[in-house]
């Protein structure tokens, strides 16, 4: 469960170039939702994804998740509740580190890292099970480098990593942004299998309005720092993708979609 | 990655070539000697075993700046301060009558409190991390005089921890007994961190120094695992400057200058001999890069010209930019090596 309440985040604050990335957004999460963000350029939905990790601390406001106040915990602290995808496939793992070692940290995540050897045989054999589930025959190339598999296979795998230790919260930055389409909606898939084996609650931004619309369970459109939108059950199987264009474009004053054509995807 | 393979074999060649090179162009062309004659009488007995000795005194720092420099990407030059720093300790204490094992235990305790000030200033003050430690440097010269009373003590006569070993009488020379006992140090102390760095906590460590984004997504905190991180490498070269002082027989503030290029230089020679993913392969090679780079030095104490096809006057303080050149040439031609391949 997330409760996001008030929430205001200003970088910047007192200079010439603050800016207000989130001004006031009211959001939440109930457990098990699967929540896609979508929004254009600095509409402030990574900024949001942020606040939540704890990478960007709120300038007002508060943040709660599974009922702990966590607005004031650094990242490191809430790792424990929140595991995270990142855009770019070489942000969530280490690139010269094994495939088995960034599980093996994953599988630590929130838990106290003891002088025991990271990876114990039994070990060994559940990350072998857990990765052979992805179908990339992964299993068999545990000892290789992170750094040689191909950007959808290490967002697989950091996926496998984000439900290895029990958390509360997923937190997907465009993880399928930097993928071809075929990769992208295998990501998809092993995105939703995780979803629900580990009932996770979810947030997912993304820059495609069909992924918005047609992945999880309810649909939020971030604008300038503030929640647009917020559709879920029968009223969000009826939207389509025009239709979110034009309300897009109905709070632009008529102005048409000039930043990024990508929402259109 | 970036052409590693290439990199690998670039830096292997490179530095054994100019190993190679300098030791085949300057031993003295005599009629009849064939390639390898020319390349083996170069050390004496004597010079082989100060060699071996002080390559495995240092192995302790490269070991440390492995740590620092590669496994948590932090370049630290508080080395050049806690490597005299620990020579400093040992030689007051064992002065003023503590045991040498204790004396020992606490430079290397003293080494971790410098390194530790250096994270702190760096991560906690947000002070860049090569200035953090240069300041650390530069104020550990006063406290290691103030340490000893004076630049420089004298451990002569003194009881060391070899003194009770040497007393074994067990038909080793002073300097194979010395050999042998830090020989043993160094092999546990790699082992034990070979086995830190397999360890779940190590390998939070490990990844704090590569990925610290995602550590901290992990739940790892970068800022502890720095300080611990630091305190050790400073530990480990303090360790290292009180087995100096302890075979040497003398501790002085000088004896640190240049430790940082030393242990990168040793660090770099172990990763192009022996590359593995394998952090006790790496460790290993850390410490032979360590001996080779003083067997190398002390062969150089030895030559008074170069000869590369052509010869040149040779001083041992032409050491340094022989040094620097290796390490920048190991540092230069990977990058070059990625250029051409990518982007």
């Amino acid at each position: 469960m997330i409760r996001v309440s008030g929430l205001e985040v200003t970088f910047g604050r007192g200079t010439p170039l603050e800016k207000r990335a989130l001004q006031g957004i009211d959001i939440t999460l109930e457990k098990g939702e699967f929540v896609c963000v979508i929004g254009s350029n600095g509409a402030g939905k990574s900024t949001l994804l942020s606040a939540i990790a704890g990478d960007v601390l709120p300038t007002a406001g508060r943040i709660e998740i599974d009922g702990i106040d966590v607005s004031r915990w650094p990242t490191a602290k809430r790792a424990r509740l929140v595991s995270r995808v990142f855009q770019d496939p070489l942000a969530g793992s280490c690139a010269d580190l094994t495939i088995e070692e960034n599980l093996a940290l994953a599988a630590s995540r929130g838990q106290r890292r003891t002088l025991r050897h990271a990876i114990t045989h039994g070990r060994h054999e559940a990350f072998r099970a857990r990765v052979a589930e992805l179908c990339l025959g992964l299993e068999n190339r545990l000892k290789d480098r992170m750094g040689l598999l191909s950007g959808g296979q290490r967002q697989a795998v950091s996926l496998v990593m984000a439900s290895l230790a029990p958390s509360s919260v997923l937190l997907l930055d465009e993880h399928t942004a930097a993928l071809d389409p075929g990769m992208a909606a295998f990501v998809i898939g092993v995105t939703n299998q995780v979803v629900v084996e580990s009932r996770l609650t979810t947030l997912m931004v993304t820059h495609s309005m069909s992924q918005a619309l047609q992945v999880g369970s309810r649909t939020v459109m971030l604008h300038e720092g503030k929640v647009l939108l917020d559709v879920r059950g029968e009223e969000r199987s009826r939207l389509t993708v025009e239709d979110l264009v034009a309300r897009f474009q109905n709070v632009r004053g008529g102005k048409a979609i000039d930043d990024d054509a990508l929402l259109m995807g | 990655m970036r052409g590693s393979s290439f990199r690998r074999i670039a830096i292997g060649v490179v530095v054994i070539a100019v190993i190679i090179a300098v030791i085949y162009g300057s031993s003295a062309p005599a009629p009849g000697e064939g390639f390898f004659g020319r390349l083996w009488p170069i050390l004496n007995e004597f010079a082989l075993w100060t060699a071996v000795q002080l390559g495995l005194i240092y192995g302790f720092v490269a070991l440390g700046v492995y740590l620092s420099f590669r496994v948590l990407d932090f370049p630290d030059l508080t080395v050049d301060g806690s490597f005299p720093l620990g020579a400093a300790v040992t030689a007051a204490l064992i002065v003023a009558g503590v045991n040498p094992w204790l004396a020992l235990l606490a430079s290397i305790a003293a080494g971790g409190v410098a390194g530790l000030i250096t994270a702190v200033l760096s991560v906690r003050f947000r002070i860049l991390h090569l200035l953090a430690s240069i300041l650390t440097m530069y104020a550990l010269f006063s406290i290691n005089i103030r340490v000893m009373g004076s630049s420089n003590l004298s451990l002569a006569r003194q009881e060391t921890i070899l003194t009770p070993i040497s007393a074994l009488d067990l038909g080793l020379t002073a300097a194979q007994t010395r050999v042998v006992v830090i020989g043993l140090l160094l092999v546990l102390t790699a082992a034990a961190l070979a086995w830190l760095l397999t360890s779940s906590f190590g390998l939070a460590l490990r990844a704090a120094g590569a990925n610290p984004r995602m550590a901290r997504a992990q739940g790892i905190s970068t800022s502890r695992s720095t300080y611990f991180g630091m305190a050790l490498s400073n530990g480990l070269v303090a360790l290292g400057g009180s087995l100096f002082a302890q075979t040497q027989l003398f501790a002085d503030v000088t004896v640190g200058s240049g430790t940082i290029v030393i242990g990168l230089a040793s660090v770099i020679i172990g990763e192009s001999l022996l590359r593995s993913r394998s952090i006790w392969i790496t460790l290993a090679g850390c410490v032979l890069g360590s001996v080779i780079y003083r067997l190398v030095y002390q062969w150089a104490l030895t030559k008074d010209e170069i000869c590369l096809g052509f010869c040149l006057e040779f001083r041992p303080s032409d050491l340094n930019l022989i040094a620097a050149t290796i390490i920048a040439l190991a540092l230069i031609l990977p990058r070059l090596g990625a250029g051409r391949g990518f982007r």
